[in-house]
This record gives C-alpha cells, sequence and structure tokens, in this order.
C-alpha cells in the first residue's frame, strides 16, 4: 500500500525537475568555462567560475537596469492602483450616463492589441515633446504615463465590480458622521478594496516587469533601460558568447524568484482571480 | 448617496484623461493612418489613398504568410497548453503528497518574461541541440516553429492549470460522491461530471489562449526573429517590420487595424459559443 503512494508522488517530482530543465541548463552552464560547457552540457560545473557573471553583470548594465524596472513598476502600479480604485469607486456610486459611457469604454479597448495604437500612440507622444515641451519619449515619467493609461481598463474593470458588490449603507453611516468624500473614500472605502488592490497589483507586476515592446519604442539611451531592454540589446550583438548569456538570464530571473518566493500565496491568487474576472 | 460634481470631477478625470490620451485618441488617429500613405518623416507630405492599403494586404505573399503562420501556431498552442494545463491541474488537484511542490514548479516559467524565456529556450534549441547532435532547431521553419510551440506551451500551461483548479476546487462534493454511490468510474466522472462543470473554466481558458497566442510578440523576437526568407515571422512582428524597420507608416497601419479586428472577432465569437454551452449549477 505505501509504495503504491510513494512511485506517483515520486514521478511528479522527476516530472516537475524536467519540466524546468531549460533552467538547469542555463544555470549550470553560466557557472563553466567554455571548453567544459561544449564536453558536456547537462553536467554539473567541476569548478564554479563567477567570471562570466561579472561581465554578464556588466554588459547588460544591470543595476541601472534593475532601478529602473523597480521605479517603473512601482510608480506605474502605485498610480494605477490609485486612480483605478477611485475612479471605479465614484463610477459605481454615482450612476449617470458619463459613467455609464466611460466604463463601456475602458472595457470595449480591453480588446485592442497594443500592436494596433503602437505607432500612432508614438506619434503623439513626439508631438507631444515637440509641441508642449513636455518629454514624453526616452523618459522613465513618460513611459508611466503610457502604462497609467493602459492600465485603466483593467484596474477600473476589477474594481467595479467589487464596489458593486459592497454594501452601500456602510458608506452612508459614515456620510452622517461627518466625512467628506474625500477622507470617506480613504478612511472607509479603499481598506475594504484590499483584495482587488492585491490582484491588481499582482497582475500589473507581472505584465509592467516583463513587457518589452512598449519600452523598446520609447527608451533609446542607454541610462534609460529596463532589464528586458537591456537583455535584448545585449542578444541584438553579432556574436553572444553562450556562457555570459545564460549567466545573463540567470541574473534577469533571480528578482522574479525573489518575488515569487515571498508572495507566492497573493500571485496565485491574483492570477487566478483576475483570469476569472477578465 | 449624493456626491457633487466637483468630487466626481476630481476622483475620474485624471484617470480618463490620461487613458484618452494613450488609448482613444492613438485609436482614432490609427484609423486615419490607414488611409494614407507616408515614410515617417514629419517633414514629408501623407497621401490619401482610400481603401488601397487594405486592399494591398491581399497581394502581400510576405503578410500572408505571416498571418498563415500565426493561425497554425495559435491552433496547436492553443490545443497543446489546455490540455497540458488541464492535465497538471487534475494531477495537483488529488490527494497526492507533493501537490503543493507541483503547482510552484509548474507555475514558474509563466512569471519569466516571453522575451527572457524565448532567449532561455534559444540556448536549450541552438546551443544545447547542436551539442546532442539534433542540429540548430530554430534554423530550418518548421522545426522553429515547432520550437514557439513548445515554448509558448511551456510558458502559459501552468497559468491555465491555476485556473483549471479554481474551477474543479468549486465543484461540489456531493455531486462527485453521489457519482462514486451511482458506480461512475474515474473516466465516466470525468467526462460526464467534471468537464461539463468546467466549461466556464475552457470559457476563460480559450479565451486568454487564444488571444495571447495570436498577439504573439516577445517570445517570436527573443526565440526566432524574422528568421531567413521571413520564415518564422508572425503577425504581429510583421506589423512591426512594416512600419518601424521598412518604414511604411500608412500600410502597418492597416495592417495593424486588420490585426484589432481578426482579434475582436474571434474573441466574441469564442465568447459567445462557449457561454451557450455552459452548464447551469
Amino acid at each position: 500500500m505505501k509504495t503504491k503512494k510513494i512511485i506517483p508522488n515520486i514521478l511528479v517530482v522527476v516530472f516537475c525537475l524536467l519540466y524546468l530543465f531549460p533552467i538547469y541548463l542555463i544555470l549550470t552552464n553560466s557557472f563553466k568555462s567554455r571548453a567544459e560547457m561544449y564536453e558536456n552540457m547537462v553536467a554539473l560545473p567541476t569548478k564554479f567560475s563567477l567570471k562570466y557573471y561579472a561581465s554578464a553583470l556588466d554588459k547588460i548594465n544591470f543595476s541601472i537596469s534593475l532601478w529602473n524596472s523597480i521605479v517603473l513598476t512601482v510608480v506605474s502600479i502605485a498610480i494605477i492602483v490609485i486612480l483605478s480604485a477611485m475612479t471605479a469607486w465614484m463610477f459605481v456610486r454615482s450612476k449617470n450616463k458619463l459613467s455609464t459611457f466611460f466604463f463601456g469604454l475602458l472595457v470595449a479597448t480591453m480588446l485592442i492589441p497594443f500592436q494596433t495604437i503602437m505607432m500612432p500612440l508614438m506619434q503623439e507622444m513626439n508631438w507631444i515633446g515637440n509641441h508642449l515641451h513636455i518629454p514624453m519619449t526616452d523618459t522613465v515619467p513618460g513611459l508611466i504615463f503610457m502604462y497609467i493609461g493602459f492600465g485603466a481598463g483593467m484596474g477600473v474593470f476589477l474594481y467595479h465590480g467589487f464596489v458593486n458588490s459592497i454594501p452601500v449603507s456602510l458608506e452612508e453611516a459614515a456620510t452622517i458622521d461627518g466625512c467628506n468624500t474625500w477622507t470617506l473614500f480613504w478612511k472607509i472605502v479603499f481598506p475594504i478594496l484590499k483584495p482587488t488592490t492585491m490582484t491588481v497589483i499582482i497582475l500589473d507586476v507581472i505584465w509592467i516587469w516583463n513587457d518589452y515592446l512598449l519600452p523598446s519604442l520609447t527608451l533609446k539611451s542607454k541610462a534609460n533601460r529596463t532589464i528586458p531592454i537591456s537583455t535584448a540589446k545585449f542578444f541584438g550583438q553579432y556574436t553572444i558568447s553562450w556562457n555570459e548569456a545564460m549567466a545573463a538570464l540567470v541574473i534577469t530571473i533571480i528578482p522574479v524568484a525573489i518575488f515569487y518566493m515571498f508572495c507566492q500565496k497573493y500571485i496565485v491568487k491574483g492570477v487566478a482571480a483576475g483570469a476569472v474576472k477578465g | 448617496m449624493k456626491i457633487k460634481k466637483g468630487w466626481y470631477a476630481l476622483f475620474t478625470m485624471p484617470l480618463m484623461l490620461i487613458f484618452i490620451i494613450v488609448v482613444v485618441i492613438p485609436f482614432v488617429i490609427g484609423i486615419g493612418y490607414s488611409f494614407v500613405t507616408w515614410d515617417g518623416f514629419a517633414k514629408h507630405q501623407a497621401d490619401f489613398v482610400g481603401f488601397s492599403n487594405y486592399t494591398k494586404v491581399f497581394r502581400d505573399e510576405r503578410f500572408l504568410r505571416a498571418a498563415l503562420r500565426t493561425t497554425i501556431y495559435t491552433l496547436f498552442s492553443v490545443l497543446s497548453v489546455n490540455v497540458l494545463g488541464l492535465i497538471f491541474s487534475l494531477i495537483v488537484t488529488t490527494a497526492l503528497k507533493v501537490r503543493n511542490f507541483a503547482r510552484t514548479m509548474l507555475f514558474v516559467p509563466y512569471l519569466i518574461g516571453g522575451l527572457i524565456l524565448g532567449y532561455i529556450w534559444k540556448s536549450v534549441f541552438s546551443e544545447y541541440f547542436l551539442s546532442i547532435g539534433w542540429g540548430n532547431w530554430l534554423t530550418n521553419a518548421t522545426r522553429a516553429m515547432i520550437a514557439m510551440v513548445v515554448v509558448t506551451t511551456w510558458q502559459m500551461a501552468g497559468y491555465v492549470m491555476i485556473v483549471y483548479i479554481t474551477g474543479i476546487m468549486a465543484i461540489p462534493d456531493d455531486v462527485l460522491e453521489a457519482a462514486k454511490v451511482d458506480g461512475a468510474g474515474y473516466f465516466q466522472t470525468l467526462f460526464k461530471i467534471k468537464f461539463p462543470l468546467l466549461m466556464p473554466s475552457f470559457t476563460i481558458c480559450l479565451f486568454l489562449t487564444l488571444s495571447n497566442c495570436f498577439k504573439v510578440y516577445d517570445v517570436n523576437v527573443a526565440l526566432t526573429g524574422t528568421g531567413p526568407n521571413y520564415q518564422s515571422e508572425m503577425f504581429s512582428l510583421n506589423i512591426y517590420n512594416e512600419i518601424f524597420d521598412l518604414s511604411n507608416f500608412g500600410y502597418g497601419q492597416a495592417k495593424a487595424i486588420i490585426f484589432f479586428m481578426i482579434i475582436a472577432v474571434i474573441t466574441l465569437i469564442q465568447v459567445s459559443i462557449t457561454k451557450k454551452r455552459e452548464v447551469a449549477m
């Protein structure tokens, strides 16, 4: 009876490890010398050399890229969360033609693929830079502005559904006690929205952290690059040393791995909730 | 509850303004761009050409091939992602001791972005395959397509697994127990009870994988690129190249609008079909 239970468990574990073989492959070879790598790519390294890590860190400009990615992700999401929650709550609590119109527009535009608006968006951003003298392209704040616009649809949509499910009586009681609309929202409503806030944060981290096409269109100077952009630039060179490339890939996965380790519960919940409601 | 107009504006207008600038205006002017020819230089004139950008796509062999390739890739990917994700979800909802470990591991690829993931697999399909004598798969047109499907499946199977798990957990125990009492076997329960009740999950997963696969860009750029003879170019990359590489802004934008219409149509049809088949509990 006991062996019957052990065997399926072992089979599943073995399968999971085999499933992650590509990650093992880049990990093991990033420590090897060139000759050792081509001798047998699957073998464990005989001695761990960090040589390639040093040069990879330098080539992908890791500290600057990491900082840019963090600033971009954190600031964009903070603003998306605040503005989407405020907007969605207002749309539900004062149902008028304008609210219905904008909510419908937000949901409908979620169908538009980014590729459909990327070129006119860049034209418009360049125009704002040239005529209104607000630099929108090749700046991190400009990119944050664009992420807020693209994140609005899903953010408002998720909050809208949740606000609909909470009774208005609590808010009415708070109004009678003398809360104005601003303090009512922040003191009473926003804390109740926390589950949706977690969902929005998780979904937007996965999206913005990994996004490549939008930043590749706007960020041109080296100092503004995010992690995906630096990685793409590195691989875009004519000759790549694969040991170094693998070391670079391992480095880029580390922040994601740390995020996953600490927020695993929230991530799985958020992804499931986001998918079901989307 | 009565809310003053000032508060309404303060709460909603900032986001609506940004949304209009970033999404609505570009979409509208994008439609305008699709009716002109223009090379992207502000100084150069854009000439109105009516619908000729739209009719031109039917003679553009490179584009038609990319569109067909994307369709085939999407069909295979949607199938393999969902079959594998469903199998995973059935395994990790059993009483196995390692089920949580398995969930954690199988979900990992989804968190790594498509670009990084493409590069990771590039090392497998080119360097590793060369080292074991299988040759570089990414230079052969058909094998490169198989590689794309493999990478997409690897990325998204863990994701749809999470959605299917949520669906399986929502099936009431008494329904399954009743089936057991009535003498239903594993497969009978699976096909006659679990699958019909999982219809909402199928809707969600098919919708997500269908539109995500059709829009594939990052994995395409990282894994294969355009490839010799454009052999690995997908729809998105074709639009990108037409606009930013060949500088045909108007023509590229017409393709982008067609792209939008295809995505809109398939998702709307797909949602309406699967919604009808959902079982009411």
